[in-house]
């Protein structure tokens, strides 16, 4: 999947669990100040994610510093490359 | 010490016939049932009753706020676009909401049942939490309603949860009461709200106390009938805002009525069965804290839900405190019992036949019970002056009450 789909997978997410318009969803758009998410919202986010991606987001410390869209596709593209890493270190 | 007088300002309600109190109204005193089929329910071991009244599908998006939204399951759902409405009908000001003077009593049988069933789903079969979001708790706790209203409509004052099955908005309408009469709020968000789910008619399934006449859902439930065989479990919910009647006056608010007393008597002898000496003490209890005589007594409405025990028990308890003369009526025959929202939104139509000067009948009482005392079980809409009337609840656990609703004439 390209980074192109992956963050529009990412917007659909978004549109759908936070009822938000597609043009608010740009790459620079904050979750807090801007989308107006909030503390429950981003748990909510977490679940969501974790389910489109089949991704363990919950426990990363990376998390924290994640503002913007963009900052939440870089997360998501590095979990992806760790899970792809260990995948062949690690051939089942 | 001065106790204030407590009046009714606004009503607001969902309903099995839909959203607002007109929709409830007009169904009413047109004699529609509400009551189907849920065929999604014949899939259940052991369940006998496939009877509800469920609130018609709405699409919640266009009453609230997604970030309202989220955390109600569809009782809180309800309870919000009914309290949103008794307070536009009140015409009490968001100023006055947020100034603190302003609470919430508002309860239900549980949390919302549907959500608990999503929870369990997931949780138990899956053994896994990965996929339960954040509002899930809010939408299960008992206070769920009283929470997600005040959230949703920014009310300040005290938050109250009664949760009593069956009587969770009649105890919140003698709360409201109380905590006006004693000074501590100017006005009161009374109610109530429930669902539909197949969870809540096996309660009633489970003790032989739910209606099995599937093949004729619109002629159950029966209450006082010959042939009546239980309750038929509805949803919604229902508001009455209750204000000091000096507040009121300063507003010159509409005033439905006046409450003028709250009987609540426990009955410590049998956490199921109706007991009809702790109703009547409820009703004597509300006669006293009036200050009138049970002559006074214009109307009765009923708790009556269609089953066997309870019916007769709440007939025999108004024999023998009111006799024969007052006209006596359940209205559960139209559209269920819609526990913790039966109270508010009886009384709704109760203060309505106060207004009208018309009492309405029983639906569905051909023949009444032989075993019946003989009290005046009206069979059709009755004219007349209904200026004082007393509306009974009861709820498995042991909880009777009676409240009295006085028609305000002015003074």
């Amino acid at each position: 999947m390209t980074e192109e789909e992956l963050f529009t997978r990412i917007q659909t997410v978004f549109a759908e669990e936070f009822e938000l318009e597609p043009d608010q969803l740009t790459p620079e758009a904050t979750l807090f100040e801007e989308l107006g998410l909030d503390s429950l919202d981003a748990v909510d986010m977490v679940v969501a994610l974790e389910k489109e991606f089949g991704v363990k987001v919950k426990d990363e410390e990376s998390l924290r510093s994640v503002r913007t869209l963009d900052d939440l596709l870089r997360l998501i593209l590095t979990i992806r490359d760790q899970m792809n890493s260990r995948d062949q270190e690690n051939p089942a | 010490m001065r106790l204030n007088r407590v009046v009714i300002t606004g009503r607001g309600a969902v309903s099995p016939y839909g959203i607002g109190v007109p929709a409830l109204l007009e169904s009413c005193w047109a004699g529609k049932s509400a009551v189907r089929v849920m065929e999604e329910w014949r899939r259940i071991r052991g369940l006998g009753s496939f009877l509800a009244a469920p609130v018609p599908p709405f699409d919640p998006k266009e009453h609230l706020p997604r970030t309202a939204r989220r955390n109600m399951g569809d009782m809180a759902l309800y309870a919000a676009i009914a309290t949103r409405e008794a307070i536009n009908d009140s015409g009490l000001s968001s100023e006055m909401l947020a100034s603190g003077t302003v609470g919430i009593a508002f309860g239900s049988t549980t949390g919302s049942p549907a959500e608990y069933d999503r929870l369990y789903n997931e949780y138990l079969a899956g053994q896994s939490i990965e996929h339960v979001k954040s509002g899930m708790f809010f939408k299960i706790m008992g206070h769920s309603c009283a929470a997600n209203v005040m959230t949703a409509l920014g009310i300040q004052g005290e938050q109250w949860a009664p949760s009593s099955a069956c009587t969770s908005s009649a105890q919140a309408i003698g709360l409201g009461y109380l905590l006006i009469r004693q000074g501590r709020q100017k006005a009161v968000i009374c109610g109530g709200a429930d669902e539909v789910h197949h969870t809540v008619t096996m309660v009633f399934d489970i003790l032989g106390a739910a209606s099995r006449q599937n093949d004729t859902p619109t002629r159950s439930p029966r209450p006082f009938d010959t042939a009546r065989d239980g309750v038929v479990c509805g949803a919604g919910s229902g508001v009455l805002l209750l204000e000091d009647l000096e507040s009121a006056l300063a507003r010159d608010a509409h005033i439905y009525g006046e409450i003028t007393g709250f009987g609540h008597v426990g009955d410590p002898g049998h956490i199921a069965n109706p007991n009809g000496t702790a109703m009547a003490a409820a009703m004597t209890a509300a006669l006293e804290e009036s200050g009138i005589d049970a002559d006074r007594i214009d109307y009765v409405n009923a708790h009556a839900t269609g089953t066997e025990q309870g019916d007769r028990a709440e007939a025999e308890a108004i024999f023998s405190i009111l006799g024969t003369r007052p006209p006596v009526s359940s209205l559960k025959g139209l559209f269920g019992h819609t526990l913790g929202a039966s109270g508010a939104l009886e009384s709704i139509l109760t203060l309505e036949m106060m207004q009208r000067n018309e009492a309405l009948p029983t639906c569905h009482l051909d023949r009444v019970e032989p075993d019946c005392p003989d009290i005046n079980l009206i069979r059709e809409v009755t004219p007349g002056r209904y200026d004082t009337v007393m509306k009974n609840n009861f709820a498995l656990g042991g909880v009777n009450v009676a409240l009295i609703y006085r028609k305000w004439s002015g003074t």
